[in-house]
């Protein structure tokens, strides 16, 4: 036999299967453990989940755990809990809550909100809700808003929705059609008032909030606010606060005051208060936010963290991180505080397609630890025993 | 129009071909290569650039829906595959990146100015004669100026019509249909207009409803089945239409060539399979057009190549899923190009070159916030070639001027690079030669990067690579047993700087492109060629390639995916194809191989992709009734239907059919 050919069969074949290994069977997402130890084993509050939104396309929406019985951290828990289900959780979770033994997760672009078992993570079914954006709860029902509406008046522009969702049956009972994409809701005395965002229809954006007669479950008012808005909370003095983004071009981000004239039934802007907000928090008197804003001349993110009092809607604060850490969050995306101890949680969603990280600071303002979570860490609900 | 069988042409090509010849004064890509008598016993052309070819038979009968499927089995070469006919199919070469890939289409690159990324899925392999890849640039130095700018290469050959003796015409009729519900008719007839002008028409069209059936299935730690499920592929047809037409003329000492080219598709964009959706809404109407002339003359020792070319790309863009915001977008691309090529020969061992090229790129779109930007492109190259005995060179500069004008909006400011190349080969022995290179390119900013809504940042800079290369050739044709070998292996470093990344800014994916990237990138491309004749009439061909590619992202030691391999690049990959002839009858087995990789940049186990590998296998058999050749080729891809995803939740088809039948005269 030639010996070139000898040269090849001996040498370059073997270099090819060795090089080459093998396919395995895939097996279901694996669950991660990380030990914090920041236990508090008498408090009422068991623990917190953590929605991790994943990005678009990529199927990587996934859940963590913090139990503060056991100081334990559990990462991506979905899929171990639950391995039957077809392709895990789903793509983009937009938000998550927990009302009587039940936990909701609305997942964006897999058009439905996951339904588990509050205490055990094991799912319980699903509600099927195309374009899925917040969930709320009131009186027994869940409230869903949703990007696409019911009844498509303007095939380009479809006006949102409000579902509503029984939570023991699980099914959808009634649904209404509010402004454009809407965004987060509040229900106040009866009445649901729901952050219209209209980011689809730049530039015209949506500039109201709907206001729901919840007896009827119909949109009563629409009332004028400021562009593209997004988030909305209410405080214990029935104030809503709301938040605008923006046209992140001339409008900066704003964040509005409405309440009740005394006597009246109806809600104003009350306050324009001058800074930037992307997402806040409130804990007793205090509202807790943050703010990214990008900066075309420096090609940065200008990043603001700030306290507002409630009562005086005064800035008392302009940094709740007081021990420098605040230098690494590249995007903060998430915030929550501890409804018992006031600590204070910072989710960074770096670049959106790594893994995030997790912050939690004390009162104080210093960090008193931080993990890794999944892509995009965004949304935390409180979980008590 | 054969005059020797098709097999004994295909080894002769295989022999003599296997590296691209860099003899010719015209332009390469068109002379007439196939003196089919001649070739068998020529020697191997020592080539100064490391280049990978596939051409003629060989190509036909690897299983191979398009050029992108083709380019599978060159090394160094990563195919992001969406699935499917009608799914998107880009190349990225050594890592580098799709945008540092120019793809040549019969002597002139085609251009994307919107994305820089050419689809490769809608070229089809209907009338393609073969298919180059060169790292670096092309060995030929009369090239148009742009040819100089990429990274990497591919050059991609139309059929040339050759006549022999009294023949004034061929036609030639193909079907092909199988899985997917294929329907994919083509015709080509070639005319012999007089002794020196010949046309060809080709036409084609492909109709497909891209159902397959792909299966998900997850298990326990324990073993236990999780899951397993099976569903049909939804929205992933494709309707379109091929038509080209081609002049060529011969002159004295010259020769000039016309091509106009039609495009139509219509097809449904498949989308990611996750959770609760199987089925999406999104359309595309592609409609790419253009025409483009060329034009070479030797005068003396002077000779200058001149190409023109006019490009029309409309793109319509729907999305009708009912559970998403409707969006209906319209994109309209213009290009025009010029590029005069010349060189001058000092002496026979000694060429040096000058070539100058202009492009204009438009695009329109309707979409809010987008400027419609015109750029203007101005390259200027010189290079020189020294053939001396054993020793080769070739270097060249390439400077390159960029002006944007926008409507309304900042313009990125005037850009210039200048970029030089530098290659040498060595012949050690007989057969057997050194060589190496280095060489810088950088790809502009595209549209896209600069000027999208909200997200384009108008302030960025060129990405630049820069290339070092190390390599050994190896080939030999005989007569006798092993009647052709090559083996060639080289070594690289290339470096990634500048990276034009997507970078988050606020909320809700909302991204901007900045230039944050840093590359490493080490790799070893080894290809192998042997050609066995034990017996008359029967040729046996292995070729083989594999590669080792570490692509490391070293952009900053904070991030969690510091010095991680780069999201689909493989450590290993390879592929390896035999071919056996015998008289009429050909047998084809293909096997690639992808290593495994990880679907984003972090290297963690959530981010991790198995490897894949599949099986094709082909059979044909040859026809001949009186002048009238006949072909039938049965195919099966994915042979042992393994369950595979190239790029995260785009899952591939199970085993799959196709067959072909071929009347030509």
């Amino acid at each position: 036999m030639n010996v070139k050919k000898q040269f090849f069969i001996y040498f370059f074949l073997p270099l090819l299967m060795v090089a080459t290994s093998c396919r395995e069977d895939e097996l279901v997402v694996p669950t991660e453990y990380e030990i914090i130890g920041d236990e508090s084993p008498q408090s009422p509050l068991r623990g917190f989940y953590l929605v991790n939104e994943g990005n678009m396309g990529s199927n990587k929406c996934t859940l963590d755990f913090y139990d503060y019985y056991t100081g334990l951290f559990s990462r991506n828990f979905y899929s171990e809990k639950n391995p039957n289900v077809i392709k895990e959780l789903g793509d983009v979770g937009n938000d998550i809550g927990i009302y009587g033994s039940k936990l909701y997760v609305v997942v964006n672009c897999s058009h439905k909100v996951e339904v588990m078992d509050a205490h055990t993570g094991i799912r319980i079914g699903q509600i099927d809700i195309p374009n899925c954006r917040y969930v709320r709860f009131h009186r027994g029902k869940a409230y869903v808003s949703s990007y696409v509406g019911p009844v498509l008046i303007d095939a380009n522009a479809p006006k949102g929705a409000v579902f509503e969702i029984d939570t023991a049956t699980l099914a959808v009972t009634r649904k209404v059609s509010v402004g454009y994409q809407p965004e987060e809701m509040e229900v106040v005395d009866d009445y649901m008032y729901v952050a219209n965002s209209g980011g689809y229809r730049v530039p015209n954006y949506d500039n109201t909030v709907s206001v729901i007669q919840m007896i009827d479950f119909k949109q009563v008012e629409q009332i004028p606010v400021g562009i593209n808005l997004h988030r909305l909370k209410k405080d214990r003095y029935k104030k809503l606060w709301v938040t605008s983004r923006g046209d992140y071009e001339s409008r900066p981000s704003r964040l509005y005051v409405l309440s009740k004239k005394p006597g009246y039934n109806k809600m104003i802007v009350t306050d324009t208060i001058p800074v930037a907000c992307t997402n806040m928090a409130i804990y007793g008197d205090s509202l807790y936010y943050y703010a990214t804003e990008w900066n075309n001349y420096t090609a940065t993110n200008t990043i603001s963290y700030g306290i507002i009092d409630i009562r005086t809607k005064k800035i008392v604060s302009d940094n709740f991180i007081t021990d420098g850490t605040d230098k690494d969050i590249t995007i903060p995306y998430g915030i929550a505080i501890h409804p018992i101890t006031g600590d204070i949680f910072v989710t960074d969603a770096k670049n959106y397609v790594s893994s995030g990280t997790l912050y939690c600071f004390g009162r104080d303002g210093n960090k008193k630890w931080s993990v890794r979570t999944g892509d995009i860490p965004a949304h935390i609900t409180f979980l008590y025993q | 129009m054969r005059p020797i069988p098709a097999t004994l042409m295909c080894m002769a090509i295989i022999a003599a071909y296997a590296t691209e010849p860099s003899d010719s004064t015209f332009n390469p890509d068109k002379i007439q290569r196939l003196h089919e008598v001649v070739v068998t016993a020529a020697t191997p052309k020592v080539e100064v650039i490391p280049a990978q070819s596939l051409d003629g038979e060989e190509l036909q009968r690897l299983n191979s829906n398009s050029i992108a499927d083709a380019l599978r089995y060159f090394s160094g070469v990563q195919v992001k595959d969406y699935g499917g006919v009608g799914g998107i199919k880009t190349v990225n070469i050594r890592s580098m990146g799709t945008n540092h890939t120019g793809v040549v289409y019969d002597g002139v690159e085609l251009g994307n100015a919107q994305n820089g990324q050419i689809d490769l899925g809608q070229f089809s392999l209907d009338n393609i004669e073969g298919i180059s890849l060169y790292n670096g640039q092309k060995s030929e130095i009369l090239q148009p100026a742009k040819d100089f700018g990429s990274a990497g290469s591919i050059y991609i050959r139309t059929r040339t019509p050759r006549f022999n003796g009294q023949e004034t015409y061929h036609a030639r009729a193909t079907m092909r249909t199988g899985s997917f519900d294929l329907l994919n008719p083509s015709a080509l007839v070639e005319l012999k207009l007089s002794e020196k002008v010949n046309t060809s028409l080709s036409a084609e069209w492909i109709n497909s409803s891209g159902k397959y059936k792909f299966r998900y299935r997850r298990v326990n730690p324990a073993g236990e089945l999780a899951y397993d499920t099976t569903a049909v592929r939804q929205n992933g047809d494709i309707n379109a239409t091929r038509i080209e037409v081609n002049v060529n003329g011969q002159l004295n000492l010259g020769e000039w060539h016309f091509k106009a080219y039609n495009y139509n598709s219509e097809r449904g964009v498949p989308g990611a399979i996750v959770n609760n959706v199987w089925r999406r809404g999104e359309r595309i109407w592609d409609t790419n057009s253009f025409v483009q002339g060329s034009y070479t003359q030797s005068f003396g020792k002077f000779t200058t190549l001149n190409n023109l070319k006019y490009a029309f790309y409309r793109t319509h863009y729907v999305n009708n899923d009912d559970k998403q915001i409707k969006i209906d977008n319209l994109y309209k691309q213009k290009e025009v190009y010029f590029s005069s090529s010349n060189q001058y020969t000092i002496f026979p061992w000694w060429h040096v070159s000058a070539a100058y090229d202009f492009m204009w790129n438009a695009l329109d779109a309707d979409v809010y916030g987008f400027a419609k930007p015109d750029r203007f492109t101005n390259m200027l190259s010189v290079a020189t070639a020294i053939d001396y005995r054993r020793f080769k060179f070739q270097g060249s500069v390439l400077g390159t001027f960029i002006h944007d004008i926008l409507k309304g909006q900042e313009a990125l400011a005037d850009k210039h690079v200048l970029t030089p190349a530098a290659f040498v080969s060595y012949t050690l022995c007989r057969g057997l030669s050194a060589r190496a290179f280095y060489k810088q390119s950088y790809r502009m900013p595209t549209f896209n990067d600069l000027y999208y809504a909200d997200m384009g940042n108008s302030k960025l800079e060129p990405e630049r690579v820069t290339q070092y290369n190390l390599g050994l050739l190896f080939s030999k044709n005989d007569r006798g047993f092993v009647s052709a070998m090559r083996f060639s292996t080289d070594i690289y470093y290339n470096r990634v700087k500048d990276k034009i990344v997507a970078y988050p800014k606020g909320q809700q994916f909302r991204w901007t492109m900045l230039n944050l990237g840093k590359v490493d990138i080490r790799g070893i491309d080894v290809t192998a060629l042997v050609t066995l004749n034990p017996f008359r009439d029967f040729y046996a061909t292995v070729r083989a390639q594999y590669t080792f590619q570490r692509a490391i992202d070293v952009t900053n030691p904070a991030d969690n995916y510091y010095r991680d391999q780069i999201p689909y690049i493989p450590r290993n990959s390879g592929a390896a194809v035999i071919n056996l002839t015998w008289r009429k009858w050909n047998l084809n087995y293909s096997y690639i191989y992808v290593g495994e990789r990880y679907n984003q940049q972090e290297n963690i186990r959530y981010n991790y992709t198995q490897p894949w590998y599949t099986s094709d296998i082909s059979l044909s058999r040859d026809l001949t009734l009186g002048r009238v050749n006949m072909r039938a080729l049965l195919e099966v891809n994915n042979l042992l239907s393994q369950d595979y995803d190239v790029i995260l939740n785009y899952p591939m088809p199970k085993r799959n059919f196709r067959v072909t039948l071929t009347v030509e005269i």
